[in-house]
Order: structure tokens, then C-alpha cells, then sequence
């Protein structure tokens, strides 16, 4: 027993200290699907965001000459253009950075909103019993939502209000990352009360209780940090969600308005030049796809390194 | 059991009222007009009784009781009526379109039998594929078909459904002309060349729908598989002497399959949902589009009834997929 013990002693003292992080890295770097999907999402974000640094052309910039713009659309892949040209000879590369922005801009936003609505209704149901009961009922209400429809009304409701208040750009994103978080936050607030339920019971919060902690010191320091696990999975997997319903709303025309480049948009725009020019409607596709795959890969490479049942084996 | 059917459904009234109000109170911000398609030339206090005549000059709460009388009383008593062949109505209001003045229920009657069509058609596709390869992917975890399965999995549900569906198009419309790429609603079939048709037209939406549909369920039945083969009765049946065969299709199946049935009942409202996008790609003209083209057209008493609908049939099918659950497990007892 004790010569087992000692290896694994001395070992110990030689390695550097390692937080918990180093251990779940571990075990991530161990799924290879994760770290390939990692692989692919780092080149993914940096394509939308160095992209444009290095291919300077300008996503909206039409011809001037009438001429020109006959000459220059609908172009197949050139040095020039390499993903080709629109039918307004707008470069198809550049407005797939410009759209690749957009869209993983509101899939993080939409996932910061969905994510923090819903753990703090899971924390308030969880932690205090009296809200238990009327915040549940209001989840289950909105999961008897149709959602996708009224994602739809929303936007047609709100969509010209908010464009003449805040600019048509800057109020449509708000209003679809609003709309997305408010109608996706009901996973992760029943994952997070049920979580908080649990670690109520555990010894450690007796301990903090005893001692006279206030309510929202021990929300803060003992019961959120460890939920954080099943939030951060909910969180990867929120934005791969939100990508596609915003993808989905550009291509029934209910997203962006059809000059602002997002990938769903540039699919809904190139599906009507299909049979000439099928590469307008694929790139925005493999776009959008190999996100949502590389995002869910490491939605599953993150569950399992945050599970402390599975890690170390 | 019964008991809890009835609370259940008594439980499910408040929380549709709910709804319908929450529907409602969105809809009051509409900036929608019902006489904006109505012409100039038309007088103001000739647009008044008009808009009078249609109830959108009343106080919102008044408009909202109104709505929801024609919506629980009228409506289920002209369908019962138009069924039975009496007069029950006589000229009782109904919930009138202000696209194209006509109810609202027998435009989406006229729309239902398409969406019902593809979208159970596909649901049954997918759960048919889903169970096989699911059954098999568990029996042999991390061989060569479960890997296949899994991705196959994983990007049934990362490819969005307007994706695969342009895509399906672009292969086996315009490249091999296999399929027409518009689905023709106005095919009736009478013969065997026009059930072909319809078969050939019916083949891309439902294989978009399928694969999405199949991608999921075939998830949950291999997990639920997997729970059950590590169970001690599955040892017990093995020792006893049991043939393969038997253990798997027989106990392990049986019990796996419960939580996998009220998945399929939970998805059914979801796949209306989703057919929203299916239709829209393959212009098959069910109640997706219906619900597009009155959100377009500003069209709230369409919008209002269609979504309503969807969400009665969400709070329907979680009814059922609960007391589905009560009977199949008879460890699960609600009372």
C-alpha cells in the first residue's frame, strides 16, 4: 500500500501544480473528433476575422459603369474573384467573410444571452425553493411554444421599428439575438436546477451555510462555479443552435435585410441562380455546416472532459 | 392512469389560454392593417364599416374573447356541422382570413392533407431507418457501422435542412433530372402514372425530413440500448440459455424501446416546425407556406390560428408522450 503510494507521491512533487483545466484539456486533447472540430472552428474564425485583412475587397461594392456590372456578374471562380462573382458583380469571398461575421457573431451572442437567462432562472429555481414552482411552470409554458413561428412573427413585428430606431443593421441583430435568446434558454435553466438541486444537498454548502453565508455570496463562490460544466456544454452546443435559426430565418427572408451578407442570406440568394451557378448555394452551405459539425464536435469532446467520472481513464 | 390523463388535460386549458394570450399580446404590436390591400379608390367610412365588419375596430380584449369564441366554439362546430351535414352555426362569425376574406379553417383545410402527407410520411421514414440503425450501433458499439452511424448522425442534425434540401435539388433535378424539384399539389391521383409522379415528387422533401428526423432518433436508440445491455436481466437471460435473438429483439428491445416511443411522440409538434423550411425549399404549398406567405402578407388572424395550432399540438403530444411513458413502464406510476 504505502509502496504504491510513494511513486505516485514523488511524481507529484516534481510535476508543477496543475489546476483542473490543465486535467480537462487532458482529456479533450484525448477525443479526436473534438480536436479536429476545434481544428476546423479555429480556421473557420479565422477566416471571417483575419479573412478580410488579407482579401481586401469590399463585400458590397458594386460597378459603377452599368457596363461593368453586365461584364463583371455571375462570374465562375477566377484569380481575380476565386470564389466568383453575384448577379451585382459583388465578390462572393469577400461577402463570405462578411457573412462568415455575421453569422458567428450571432450565434455568440445569442448563445451569452440564452445562456445567462437560463442559468439564472436554473440558480433562482434551484436555490430558492419558493421560486421553484412559478419559474418552472413559465419554462415549461415556454417549451409549449411553437418556436420557430413565433421567432418568424417576431421578426416581422419588430424588425421595422427597431430598423428606424437603431439603424436597420445594428436593430435587426439585436432583434434576431434577442428573439434566438429568449426562445432557447428553457435546456439550460432545467440542466442548471436541476444541477443546483443537487449540490444544495452537499456538504460543502451545509458548510458554507453554517458559517453564515449571505445568499448570493454563496450563489456566486460555491454554487455557481460548479455548475459551470453542463453550462459550458449547453453554451457550445447554444451556438451551433443559434447559427442555424439564424441561417434558417435569413433563408425564408426574415433575417438580415438581403443587402447584409450572412451565410443563410448568401444560400437564400444563390439558390435562385442554382442550375448556373450551383458554387453560390454550396460554399455558404459548407459554410454554415461545418461550423454547426465542428461547434457540436466539441460540444461532446467538452462533455466528456468535464466529467470527472470519465477523465483520467 | 385515467386520473392523470383527465388532471393532465384539465391542466393543459389554463396553460393553452396562456399561450393563445402570450400569441395574442405579440400580434396586438402587428403594424398590419386588414384593409391594406383594399384599393385607394375606396372611401374612408366605407374602410371603416369594413374593418367594423371584420371586428378590428373593437378594444383589444374584446377582439382577443371574440377570437377565442370563434376559435374553441365555432370553429369545432362548423367542422362538426360540415361532418354530420346540419346547420350548426347558421351565420355565426368565424375566424376570417384577411388575405383572401375566407375562414381560416377551411384554407387550412384545404393545405393540411399536403403537410400531412410529406411530413408523417417522412417522420415514418425517419423512425423506420432510425430503429435499425440504431438497434445495430449499440449491439456493436464502436465497430466500423457504429462510427458510420455516428457521423452519419452528426451531420443528419449540423446540416440544416435547406442545405440538404437545395442540395438534394441541385444533384437530382438539375444534374440526373431523376425528380421534379416543385412539388405539384394539384396532382390528383387516379392512376398508376400519376401515383408515380407522386411518388417521384414526394421522394426529395421526404428524404430531407427523414434524414434529419433519423439523425435524431437513432441517437436516442442507441443510448437507450446501450442503458439496458448492461443491465442484470440481460446477464440473467444470456445464463438461462437464450438465444441471441432472443435477448436482444426480445427483452433488450422491448424495454429500450420505452423512452424511445415518447421521443417520437415529443417530436411530432417539433417536425411541423421544421417542415416550415422543407416546404419553402421544395414550394410544396401545406401549412408551412400557408404561415410564410400570411406573415408576409401581414395576415394576423392566419398567423394567430396557424400558430395556435402548432401550439396545441405541442401541448398534445407531450400529453401523449407522458401517459404513453405510464402505460409502456409499468414501474412508472403517476397516482
Amino acid at each position: 500500500m504505502t509502496d504504491m503510494a510513494k511513486p505516485a507521491n514523488t511524481n507529484r512533487a516534481i510535476r508543477p501544480p496543475r489546476s483542473q483545466w490543465w486535467d480537462v484539456w487532458d482529456q479533450f486533447k484525448t477525443h479526436k473528433g473534438a480536436m479536429f472540430g476545434a481544428a476546423v472552428f479555429v480556421f473557420i474564425v479565422l477566416f471571417v476575422v483575419i479573412g478580410p485583412l488579407i482579401w481586401q475587397v469590399s463585400p458590397t461594392e458594386m460597378p459603377q459603369k452599368a457596363l461593368d456590372l453586365i461584364r463583371g456578374k455571375n462570374l465562375g471562380p477566377s484569380w481575380e474573384h476565386p470564389l466568383g462573382t453575384d448577379q451585382l458583380a459583388r465578390d462572393v469571398l469577400a461577402r463570405m467573410m462578411a457573412g462568415g461575421k455575421v453569422s458567428l457573431a450571432v450565434g455568440l451572442v445569442a448563445m451569452v444571452i440564452s445562456i445567462t437567462l437560463g442559468t439564472t432562472v436554473g440558480v433562482l429555481a434551484g436555490y430558492f425553493r419558493r421560486l421553484d414552482g412559478p419559474l418552472m411552470r413559465l419554462t415549461d409554458l415556454f417549451l409549449a411554444l411553437p418556436l420557430l413561428p413565433l421567432l418568424l412573427v417576431m421578426v416581422m413585428l419588430f424588425r421595422d421599428p427597431l430598423g428606424r430606431m437603431l439603424g436597420i443593421e445594428v436593430g435587426t441583430f439585436l432583434l434576431i439575438v434577442t428573439a434566438i435568446g429568449i426562445t432557447s434558454w428553457m435546456q439550460c435553466a432545467r440542466i442548471v436546477r436541476g444541477e443546483v438541486i443537487a449540490l444544495k444537498e452537499r456538504e460543502f454548502v451545509l458548510a458554507a451555510r453554517s458559517i453564515g453565508t449571505p445568499p448570493i455570496r454563496m450563489v456566486l463562490r460555491h454554487i455557481l462555479p460548479n455548475v459551470m460544466s453542463p453550462v459550458m456544454v449547453a453554451a457550445t452546443l447554444g451556438i451551433a443552435g443559434a447559427i442555424i435559426t439564424e441561417s434558417a430565418l435569413s433563408f425564408l427572408g426574415l433575417g438580415f435585410p438581403p443587402d447584409f451578407p450572412t451565410w443563410g442570406r448568401l444560400l437564400a440568394d444563390g439558390a435562385d441562380y442554382l442550375q448556373d451557378q450551383p458554387l453560390r448555394v454550396i460554399w455558404p452551405g459548407i459554410a454554415i455546416s461545418l461550423t454547426v459539425l465542428s461547434v457540436n464536435y466539441i460540444g461532446d469532446g467538452l462533455r466528456d472532459a468535464l466529467d470527472p467520472r470519465i477523465r483520467g481513464r | 392512469m385515467f386520473t392523470y390523463t383527465i388532471r393532465r388535460l384539465v391542466l393543459a386549458i389554463p396553460v393553452l389560454l396562456l399561450i393563445s394570450l402570450i400569441i395574442f399580446a405579440l400580434l396586438k404590436f402587428a403594424p398590419g392593417d386588414p384593409m391594406a390591400q383594399v384599393p385607394m379608390t375606396v372611401p374612408p367610412e366605407v374602410k371603416a364599416k369594413m374593418r367594423a365588419a371584420l371586428g378590428a375596430d373593437q378594444p383589444l380584449i374584446v377582439q382577443y374573447l371574440l377570437w377565442l369564441k370563434q376559435f374553441f366554439i365555432i370553429e369545432p362546430l362548423h367542422i362538426l356541422g360540415t361532418m354530420t351535414g346540419y346547420d350548426l352555426v347558421g351565420n355565426a362569425q368565424r375566424v376570417i382570413s384577411w388575405q383572401t376574406r375566407s375562414p381560416v379553417a377551411d384554407i387550412i383545410a384545404q393545405r393540411m392533407p399536403q403537410t400531412l402527407t410529406v411530413v408523417g410520411m417522412s417522420y415514418v421514414v425517419g423512425v423506420l431507418i432510425a430503429l435499425p440503425i440504431g438497434i445495430v450501433s449499440a449491439y456493436k458499439q464502436y465497430s466500423w457501422f457504429d462510427q458510420i452511424g455516428t457521423f452519419v448522425s452528426m451531420i443528419g442534425f449540423s446540416v440544416p435542412t435547406f442545405f440538404t434540401g437545395v442540395m438534394l435539388i441541385l444533384i437530382f433535378s438539375v444534374y440526373l433530372g431523376w425528380f421534379p424539384s416543385i412539388y405539384d399539389t394539384t396532382l390528383v391521383v387516379d392512376s398508376w402514372p400519376h401515383f408515380w409522379l407522386q411518388v417521384r415528387q414526394m421522394v426529395m422533401p421526404v428524404a430531407v425530413l427523414a434524414l434529419y428526423n433519423a439523425a435524431q432518433i437513432s441517437r436516442f436508440m442507441r443510448a437507450s440500448m446501450l442503458d439496458n445491455l448492461q443491465q442484470d436481466y440481460v446477464r440473467t437471460a444470456r445464463a438461462k440459455g437464450m438465444t441471441e435473438q432472443v435477448v436482444v429483439l426480445k427483452h433488450v428491445l422491448r424495454n429500450s424501446l420505452i423512452p424511445v416511443v415518447t421521443v417520437i411522440a415529443l417530436g411530432v409538434p417539433q417536425i411541423f416546425g421544421g417542415a416550415i423550411i422543407t416546404e419553402q425549399v421544395f414550394k410544396v404549398n401545406g401549412l408551412g407556406a400557408l404561415l410564410i406567405n400570411a406573415i408576409y402578407a401581414d395576415d394576423l388572424p392566419m398567423v394567430q390560428t396557424l400558430t395556435f395550432i402548432f401550439a396545441i399540438l405541442i401541448v398534445i403530444f407531450n400529453l401523449i408522450a407522458d401517459v404513453l411513458y405510464g402505460i409502456l413502464d409499468p414501474r412508472i406510476r403517476y397516482d
